[in-house]
């Protein structure tokens, strides 16, 4: 449904005086946007009908719990595939220690992202495109340097979305992943600087023992330079 | 319009919140009992600021922070215990110890302000659970061993609690950001012990009940 919106508001983008009003006050909605193909978008929408924009061009998150569970996806696809990539190239040096960590992580992530598509069902958003081009995977240090930002972040966004979430039920279920993304970014912290307080420094630890929590907008703006894929949350308003 | 939309709304565009303001005051006063803190200053803020803040609560949530309080005192103790003992914790780990050590103060001070006049002092503790573990401050394997159990149980008791905490968003998520910290905590020790830094890729959580039998025999 949020997907169809977007695309009826593209289409009538440049339609009459009145809609433009409309489509001005509507483009204030489009609150989280990740990906800078959005010009390439608005021009496929004025050459093609409508529904002639592909799923994987862009995607919209949908609303309420949905628009949660759809942003929760978004970022299990996101590290499911860096860890796929990770293990089908491994850098150089790569340990039989780091890749069982690894191998493990991958795996949990993808078991993540389809438990979250499986809930989401007819909800789900497509699958989304990725740019990992800014990573060397022949480098331990890039390798692992991403993969602590994909995990800290990735906890930094469950401890963010609990409070969003309406259903208990669906909280639950985000409890049951983040303290698994906190075990992974305690464990590839502890890969980059073995035996220190890495693991739950004080750059993310604070005075009060508390976590990072950060809001959608802020995650969503550091992952955007690795999804391809526009992703919106306009019908999250 | 529901208030998980309000916030996120709040979150990401200041020109939208202005809109909605009038939107949220509305809801905030005719659910103001219901939702105990409304505030949505920082929650130390609004803790500090009010130490009858304790009393506010609805007494499930309160019931709740005094769970983990009790929890984060044993884990406090836990660790100055061991810190202290003379030759316990190898070199190499002892700032590790530190570090999940002073986290654990942190909670226990967070919780005892959030709480108010409804924190409990420590309680007596028995870190040998009745001489099960009598070389529990003597021998390191079994220091860790006990100290993987602390951690892991922390991540499934406020695992378990979440729901009730979440009718009060500041709550939930200082509760869920000591959630993750302890899972940073368990990682380490269970890597430090030669172990697996997880169980699978989905933790499990633990009712109230079946945390308290488990660290029962660590109350004196």
């Amino acid at each position: 449904m949020g997907y169809w919106r977007f695309v009826a508001f593209t289409g009538c983008r440049f339609n009459s005086a009145s809609e433009h009003k409309m489509q001005n006050s509507m483009s204030r909605r489009r609150l989280l946007k990740w990906s800078g193909v959005t010009a390439t978008v608005m021009v496929a929408g004025s050459l093609l009908p409508n529904f002639g924009i592909t799923a994987a061009m862009a995607a919209d998150l949908g609303e309420g719990d949905v628009g949660i569970l759809n942003y929760a996806y978004a970022l299990e696809q996101l590290e499911a595939a860096f860890y796929t990539q990770v293990i089908e190239t491994p850098y150089e040096g790569i340990t039989d220690e780091e890749t069982a960590l690894l191998t493990d992580i991958r795996d949990h992530e993808v078991e993540h992202r389809d438990f979250l598509k499986g809930a989401l069902a007819d909800g789900a958003i497509p699958a989304l495109e990725v740019d990992f081009s800014a990573v060397d995977f022949t480098d331990r240090a890039s390798v692992l340097g991403t993969a602590m930002v994909f995990e800290d972040l990735g906890v930094s966004a469950y401890n963010g979305a609990g409070k969003l979430i309406e259903d208990v039920a669906y909280l639950a279920e985000a409890g049951r992943i983040v303290s698994v993304e906190a075990r992974h970014a305690a464990a590839i912290r502890d890969l980059l600087n073995p035996n220190s307080v890495s693991f739950a420094g004080d750059d993310i630890v604070d005075e009060n023992g508390l976590d990072v929590v950060n809001d959608p907008a802020t995650v969503l703006k550091a992952a955007d330079p690795f999804i391809t894929t526009e992703v919106t949350a306009m019908s999250l308003v | 319009m529901t208030i998980q939309t309000n916030n996120l709304i709040a979150a990401l565009d200041p020109e939208i919140k202005d809109i909605l303001v009038s939107n949220r005051r509305e809801f905030f006063r005719g659910s103001a009992a219901k939702l105990g803190l409304m505030a949505s200053a920082p929650i130390l803020l609004a803790m500090t600021a009010q130490n009858a803040f304790g009393q506010e609560l609805p007494q499930d949530i309160v019931d709740v922070l005094v769970f983990a309080l009790t929890l984060e005192h044993i884990e406090d103790a836990f660790y100055r215990s061991g810190l202290d003992a003379p030759g316990l914790i190898p070199e190499e780990y002892v700032g590790i110890f530190n570090q999940i050590g002073k986290h654990e103060a942190a909670h226990v001070s967070f919780l005892t302000t959030a709480l108010g006049s409804a924190a409990i002092e420590r309680p007596e503790l028995d870190l040998t659970a009745g001489g099960k573990y009598a070389d529990a401050l003597t021998n390191f394997d079994t220091y860790l061993t006990l100290s993987q159990t602390f951690e892991d149980l922390g991540v499934a008791a406020y695992k378990g609690q979440a729901g009730v905490l979440a009718p009060n968003d500041d709550i939930l998520t200082a509760a869920l950001q000591i959630h993750s910290v302890e899972a940073r905590h368990a990682a380490i020790v269970r890597k430090i012990g030669g172990k697996k830094p997880w169980d699978g890729a989905f933790d499990e959580p633990m009712t109230k009940q079946e945390v308290l039998d488990a660290a029962g025999p660590f109350l004196a």
